[in-house]
């Protein structure tokens, strides 16, 4: 199984394998993980959602054109997308999904914000490259022979075949993640006591923020 | 003392430590939380074994996966749906988390139930699992959606891991002309800056066309900017909105009235503050827009033609072959005149009364066009109220719109209302993603009078022609 909740996180120092092109862009979450699969209150069966429009036709019957469907991508572990990978909504689900089908990271030009927190939040690692070196991967992995794509996350390097070695831009705190497995929830839970006397000083300050919830609804009763 | 923007002053306000160069621990002043992005994050308390410790900052809201039928008590017939909303109210039960829950009168859209009733105030962090929470920023509140692990962790402690945003500052010069609206002037905008021409940024909206709209108006564009992949929106705050908040907030009375108004008097951008980036914009030609393909900033003034992948620069090419393959437009053609068979008034971009009325004022004398099934589903309980009491649902019925109970409903297509294999659909919405409003469905987003026209008409009409 794969690291899906913050407690049962892992270390990952290295990614490496054979990836799927998926030409796309503004790839978002509706259709990364289309709404009739929502409706759980676990993580549970997004596998079969994931990018369902694509893969499936209207009588459920597999799409064979489509990449992920092609038996030369069946072992990969990676993608490579197009720009804004992952617009619109900010369900979580999108990213369980691809963890699910056994993706462990996406190289893309651009993310969009909430997805790329959600992914990282849950290891699956994205890579921001620039265009140009995301087309020559995608030309690599469409050779029959395409050599595996290896993501050094230590070292902020992507390599492959005969290409350059890539840098790319991870913050501190995300490549930490990936190196210590950090529970983030946690951590801040830690950090309570500080909380609760940040509360106070704030709700004296804005004493009409203080239940701001709690008190509109009981209005209303 | 640096000079601040705004939105630097709300994080500054709201940092209960730093945590790196990037990231700080950010209190959240109000939390709100919806039945399909929050169960995961309740079990993950269970998991730890803690409770919420303030409750009072939170609020529940069933709203996308409700049934809209116009039936006096609803029931939810989709077994896991139904399961998503018990599960809901009785997370909120047990942590003490107040709930507008199926069948609560005023329940609604998150994004139009917290504000209508005072819950959001200028000056506060406002955040929930939903994108378009950036809606706040029309009252000077910082809003922004989260994933459900986030949603976990404001629930256990009322904070968030914070990577800062960079600052954008739009200005919008001018008046928006009559027959347009703030959703014109924000669809015009992201056609112009692109679907991620605000990544990375909390855009700060300001200029005499932005000084002109209603609250209303201003929720609209602040809930859209985040199509243009913003990590928030804000106006600052002037008379408009604290005319609006006062009038919600009964609480905010005598000395807190005083101390209220002389705090938030402060939330502007000082004058020399420095935004990394900045736009100016003329609002005094913006026409009435309309989306063409599936991503909002494939977009169209009415008097448009649909976009040759010729024409678009390199790096769009391949996403315009796309969506015409999808939208089944024929390029350069006029955008005006494209027959549709689906009207939906909706959603948390234009659900309000402000916008009811707009519609319901192009709709009146008139019936809709045969062939052609329009809604309207009001954004919340208290909008439904107000219009019924304006007698808008009469108008609307009696032009042969279905007038529904308030819910996400056919935004997102997560309940029953979802759109068949090629439907065209005018829509109030925000995203004419493929799928979106049911496979192969086909959006196309405009003003709620764009698609009150287009309802009367069949076919997407310019609404400052239709009637002469």
């Amino acid at each position: 199984m794969y690291a899906i909740s913050e407690t049962d996180m892992s270390t990952i120092k290295k990614i490496q394998g054979k990836a799927t092109p998926i030409r796309i862009d503004n790839l978002d979450t509706d259709q990364i993980m289309p709404k009739q699969f929502l409706r759980g209150i676990d993580k549970s069966g997004l596998i079969e959602g994931l990018l369902y429009d694509l893969r499936f036709d209207t009588k459920g019957q597999i799409k064979p054109d489509f990449v992920l469907n092609q038996t030369k991508y069946k072992d990969a572990n990676l993608m490579l997308g197009g720009s804004n990978f992952g617009c619109g909504s900010s369900r979580e689900h999108a990213v369980w999904g691809l963890l699910q089908f056994g993706v462990k990271a996406i190289i893309a030009p651009s993310f969009a914000e909430i997805f790329y927190s959600n992914a990282m939040g849950n290891q699956l690692l994205l890579v921001s490259l620039p265009t140009e070196q995301v087309e020559n991967l995608m030309q690599l992995a469409q050779r029959t022979d395409a050599p595996e794509i290896v993501i050094d996350v230590e070292n902020s390097q992507v390599t492959c075949g005969d290409l350059d070695p890539m840098h790319f831009e991870i913050s501190k705190r995300h490549q930490e993640m990936f190196l210590k497995g950090v529970d983030v929830v946690g951590m801040s839970l830690s950090y309570m006591d500080e909380i609760n006397t940040f509360a106070r000083k704030h709700w004296a300050r804005e004493p009409w923020v203080k239940d701001v919830a709690a008190l509109a609804k009981s209005r209303l009763a | 003392m640096t000079s601040k923007t705004l939105y630097q002053k709300l994080v500054d306000s709201h940092t209960v430590r730093t945590i790196d160069e990037q990231n700080v621990l950010l209190f959240c002043d109000l939390h709100l939380m919806n039945e399909y992005t929050s169960p995961q994050a309740f079990t993950g308390l269970d998991e730890r074994n803690i409770k919420v410790p303030m409750p009072g900052q939170n609020v529940s809201v069933v709203s996308h996966i409700i049934p809209t039928h116009p039936v006096a008590v609803r029931v939810i017939s989709d077994k896991p749906s139904a399961l998503q909303a018990t599960n809901l109210a009785k997370n909120c039960s047990k942590h003490g988390i107040p709930l507008f829950d199926t069948n609560d009168a005023m329940q609604g859209i998150e994004h139009v139930v917290a504000p209508e009733h005072g819950m959001i105030r200028p000056g506060m962090v406002v955040i929930c699992g939903d994108s378009h929470t950036t809606t706040y920023g029309a009252l000077g509140a910082l809003g922004f959606g989260i994933g459900t692990s986030e949603v976990e962790h404001v629930l256990a402690t009322q904070t968030l891991v914070y990577r800062t945003a960079q600052n954008m500052r739009i200005r919008v010069n001018g008046v928006l002309p009559k027959g347009t609206t703030s959703k014109d002037l924000i669809l015009m905008i992201i056609g112009q800056i692109g679907a991620q021409g605000a990544r990375g940024f909390v855009v700060e909206f300001c200029g005499t066309a932005i000084d002109a709209l209603s609250v209303e108006a201003r929720f609209t564009l602040c809930n859209m900017t985040v199509e243009a992949g913003s990590r928030g929106a804000l106006i600052a705050p002037d008379q408009t909105a604290i005319d609006y908040v006062l009038a919600k907030c009964p609480d905010i009375v005598g000395v807190t009235r005083e101390h209220a108004l002389s705090h938030w008097k402060d939330l502007y951008s000082d004058k020399d503050a420095e935004f990394e980036k900045e736009f100016t914009f003329d609002a005094s030609n913006v026409e009435p827009h309309v989306t063409w393909g599936t991503s909002p900033d494939q977009v169209l003034p009415i008097s448009g033609k649909v976009p040759t992948p010729i024409q678009v620069a390199p790096e769009f090419k391949r996403s315009t072959e796309q969506a015409l393959a999808y939208t089944k437009l024929t390029a350069g053609d006029a955008i005006e005149g494209t027959p549709i068979q689906h009207v939906f008034i909706g959603s948390c971009t234009n659900a309000r009364i402000e916008d009811l009325r707009a519609a319901s004022g192009i709709v009146e004398g008139h019936k809709v066009a045969q062939g052609v099934r329009a809604m309207v589903v009001p954004g919340s309980g208290a909008v439904k109220q107000q219009a019924e009491k304006e007698g808008l649902d009469k108008i609307f019925i009696d032009a042969g719109f279905e007038w529904r109970k308030p819910g996400c409903s056919m935004c997102l297509a997560m309940n029953d209302d979802v759109l068949t294999d090629g439907t065209r659909c005018a829509s109030t919405t925000n995203r004419n993603f493929e799928g979106r409003q049911g496979r192969g469905a086909i959006t196309h987003l405009m003003s709620p009078a764009m698609a009150a026209a287009a309802a009367i008409t069949g076919k997407i009409t310019d609404v400052r022609h239709f009637g002469n």
